[in-house]
């Protein structure tokens, strides 16, 4: 069979099209290939905070103790109460003005704020110290702003702790679980050797739930949401309200703000 | 042939034999039974072809785990079309409900222990 130098050609080029196109066939023609994906209804930000009015919270606790956020959080995560205050494990707890804000403390501060305990959490600083000095990158900032611990990767070196300047971060000496009185079987526990804090209920913004304290305080002194829009509640109270943040100074850029 | 002190040796050619035989004698009988991981009766499939979760489940949990707190992906939507919770106690342990008569009874056979158990939960039956 002859051919001319003209066909050939033509017939090496159909081939040599026909391969580029063979990835692309077989994507179309292949099995579907497994995809990793999150909820439609995750709550997504790309700066979280938290605005907290002291003042609302106060108002509450005259009327008597209030602790509804601290046992939401606690029991939903698993937090052992252990009362040596030495060993003890905390996510959100409560510092007197004087500890919260020693940078701001002096002589005459005004009668309203002395001795007042505030709530205080896990800053998630927008720079935040435990991060750097974290060897195994356990520690790490997700892109909306999230301080999140890999608790698989914790080593228990507790770098994080001597370098976060608001004791936000709680190392477990011992096994939690005795300490445990209810557990949440859908909430690992952590481990003896493990620095445990604040997730921001990473887990509950997942399925589109607000974090545990949030929803837990009836007062509404807890609010959540994003600063990377000027139309969520929290960029409007920032707007309208005079607040003041734990060691604004230190430069860590903390994202929990407190109206006095 | 002769063997000098063979009063001696012949014997303690036979202790030690014995004593080197020991962990063989006591395994004796005791042919190790074959692990029978308890299967969901109500569901057919695992999230993945079970060849592959047979041999591969602990590095599809290692891959889960980074993509679920690292990278904040949560469902894992599989070929055939269902959407599972990456999740050891949500996903895994919701089929195969008890730890005891599935998981332990492989990893029990071979001697493994993962540590996952440390922090994660399984059902309390599993003491
Ligand atoms: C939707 C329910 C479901 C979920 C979720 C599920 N499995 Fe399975 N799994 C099954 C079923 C059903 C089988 C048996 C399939 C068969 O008979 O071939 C199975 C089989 C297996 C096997 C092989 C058992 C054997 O006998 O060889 C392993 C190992 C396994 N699963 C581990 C896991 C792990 C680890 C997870 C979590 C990542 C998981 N499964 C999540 C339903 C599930
Ligand atoms: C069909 C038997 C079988 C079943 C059922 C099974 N495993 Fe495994 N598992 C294995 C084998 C085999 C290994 C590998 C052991 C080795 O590498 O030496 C292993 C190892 C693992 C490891 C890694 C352990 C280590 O220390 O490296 C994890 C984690 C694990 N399995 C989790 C699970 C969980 C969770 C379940 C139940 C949902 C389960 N497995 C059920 C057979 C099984
Ligand atoms: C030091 C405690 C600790 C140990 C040990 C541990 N985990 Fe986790 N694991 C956690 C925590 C805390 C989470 C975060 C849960 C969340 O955000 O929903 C998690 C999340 C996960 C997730 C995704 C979410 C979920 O609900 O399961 C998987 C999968 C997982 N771990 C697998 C493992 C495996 C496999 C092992 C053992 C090889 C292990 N983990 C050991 C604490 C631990």
């Amino acid at each position: 069979m002859e051919k001319s130098r003209r066909d050939f050609l033509k017939i090496g080029g159909i081939s040599a099209l026909g391969l580029t196109a063979l990835p692309a066939f077989k994507v179309l023609a292949g099995k579907k290939q497994p995809v990793y994906k999150l909820s439609d209804k995750a709550l997504k930000g790309k700066r979280w905070a938290m605005v907290v009015d002291m003042k609302k919270c106060w108002e509450k606790q005259e009327k008597g103790v209030c602790k509804d956020c601290f046992v939401a959080c606690h029991s939903i995560h698993n937090v052992p109460q252990i009362d040596n205050p030495k060993r003890e494990i905390k996510w959100i707890w409560t510092e007197p003005y004087e500890n919260a804000f020693p940078n701001l403390e002096y002589e005459y501060t005004a009668e309203v704020l002395k001795d007042k305990p505030f709530i205080v959490l896990c800053n998630h600083c927008s720079k935040p110290p435990c991060v750097r000095v974290c060897p195994t990158q356990a520690t790490f900032q997700r892109k909306d702003g999230i301080v999140m611990m890999d608790f698989h990767r914790c080593i228990g070196c507790r770098y994080c702790m001597a370098a976060c300047p608001y004791g936000s971060r709680s190392f477990n000496w011992g096994d939690p679980r005795p300490y445990i009185k209810k557990e949440n079987m859908a909430f690992p526990t952590r481990t003896k050797g493990v620095v445990e804090k604040c997730n921001f209920c990473a887990e509950r913004l997942a399925v589109g739930l607000k974090p545990a304290c949030v929803e837990a305080c009836k007062a509404k002194a807890l609010v959540f949401g994003d600063l990377g829009d000027p139309n969520s509640e929290v960029s409007k109270l920032l707007k309208s309200n005079y607040t003041i943040r734990r060691k604004n100074d230190l430069g860590t850029h903390p994202n929990i703000y407190y109206i006095i | 042939m002769k063997i000098y002190d063979g009063r001696k040796i012949i014997p303690g050619i036979l202790i030690a034999a014995v004593i080197f035989s020991f962990p063989f004698w006591l395994n004796f009988g005791k042919a190790a039974v074959p692990p029978k991981p308890k299967l969901p009766k109500e569901v057919k499939n695992c999230v993945e072809p079970t060849p592959f979760m047979r041999t591969s489940h602990m590095e599809l949990l290692n891959k889960w785990r980074n993509l679920v707190v690292r990278e904040n992906f949560r469902i894992f939507a599989a070929p055939d079309g269902k959407d599972y919770a990456m999740s050891l106690q949500n996903g895994c342990l919701k089929c195969h409900a008890s730890k005891a008569e599935f998981c332990d009874q492989c990893h029990k056979y071979l001697d493994v222990k993962p540590y996952c158990w440390d922090c994660h939960l399984a059902p309390k039956e599993n003491k």
